[in-house]
């Protein structure tokens, strides 16, 4: 058995160490908001936090994750109102939705380290998470709010 | 031969063969200085070091290369201050701790980086006499006096170029060779090439 912490619950998981992060997250705990995009770190949709850090985990393996802290998109917030979920819902990003956990995974990364980013810190830190849709416009305007909002918050 | 003899090696160290740790490298026994044999050793370097392996995480700009064309790495992830990334798009996001499986997946490494924005280690365009100063003088090269730049050719990062992912071609010569051409180029004296 393996431990795996995901959003501040423990389960003990009957996985193999060498199978992605995102079956165990997805398959084994029910937590289906993480996405699967195209299997080979190139979309984005399947960010998840390991210890603070926004990784693929469509190439992480279950073993990389014990003994870290893990969170989903299910994690980010009590109530779905972290200041980026808050935003994303506010300017209704999504189109069909697929990529946005990854988005706002990414997103809330991008906030940690860079609280007031430009539209060029956006587009270095997005850079990674691809939109079929083309929502790109969206996302750079709601991480501004999002940023407006953190502030707000802290203030 | 036009040579150019790096002086200030001379200088800014007290290196000698004798202090040398066998169990840790190949040391040349008796070398001696010598310029010719130096130069023609870090020939042998310069082929490796410029080769896509080595030179993909050694580029001009921000933004570490791809393939064995060295083009621009997708996704544009940038170096960062540390040299391991930025935001989201930090290295070991994608780069995990050994190769991902499968044509175009993430080779990996613990440690994968750039050299750190303050100190760039540029291989990317330079020539073989610039390469050669570079790599001796501690003030661009990660302040590595001799003996820890003989050592680095069994970093792990170093030699993760031999175990490239899927699909990605090795260096010209084998760790092995590369390893005993480095040394042979440092204890015969480091000399560059001429310009």
């Amino acid at each position: 058995m393996i431990k795996l912490t995901i959003n501040g619950k423990e389960h003990n998981l009957d996985a193999d160490p060498e199978m992605p992060l995102l079956w165990a997250i997805r398959d084994m705990t029910g937590l289906t908001g993480t996405k699967f995009g195209c299997g080979v770190a190139q979309c984005g949709a399947c960010m998840v936090h390991l210890d603070g850090d926004a990784v693929r985990s469509c190439v992480t393996k279950v073993k990389r994750a014990v003994g870290k802290h893990i969170i989903t998109i299910e994690g980010l917030s009590q109530n779905n109102n972290h200041p980026v979920q808050q935003a994303w819902a506010e300017i209704d990003v999504p189109q069909c939705g697929y990529c946005h956990s990854g988005q706002i995974m990414a997103a809330v990364v991008l906030l940690r380290d860079n609280p007031n980013p430009t539209d060029a810190d956006i587009d270095v830190a997005m850079a990674g998470n691809i939109c079929r849709c083309g929502t790109y416009l969206r996302i750079r305007k709601a991480i501004h709010n999002a940023a407006e909002l953190q502030q707000k918050t802290l203030k | 031969m036009a040579l150019l003899f790096v002086s200030a090696l001379a200088m800014a160290f007290s290196f000698s063969t004798g202090k040398t740790n066998e169990s840790e490298y190949v040391a040349i026994r008796g070398a001696k200085k010598d310029s010719v044999a130096s130069v023609k050793a870090f020939q042998k370097v310069y082929s490796v070091l410029m080769s896509p392996r080595c030179m993909n995480c050694h580029p001009i700009g921000d933004v570490p290369l791809q393939g064995e064309d060295s083009h621009l790495h997708q996704m544009m992830p940038q170096r960062g201050k540390d040299g391991k990334g930025l935001y989201a798009m930090k290295c070991t996001n994608c780069h995990q701790p050994e190769n991902t499986p499968g044509l175009h997946m993430p080779p990996g490494h613990p440690d994968w980086h750039l050299p750190p924005a303050n100190m760039k280690m540029v291989f990317e365009g330079k020539t073989a006499h610039e390469l050669a100063k570079q790599l001796i003088d501690p003030n661009q090269n990660g302040h590595k006096d001799l003996k820890k730049l003989i050592e680095h050719a069994d970093d792990g990062l170093v030699k993760t170029g031999w175990n490239p992912g899927q699909g990605l071609k090795k260096p010209p010569l084998s760790h092995k060779e590369f390893k005993k051409a480095w040394i042979e180029w440092i204890e015969k004296g480091a000399y560059a090439p001429a310009p």
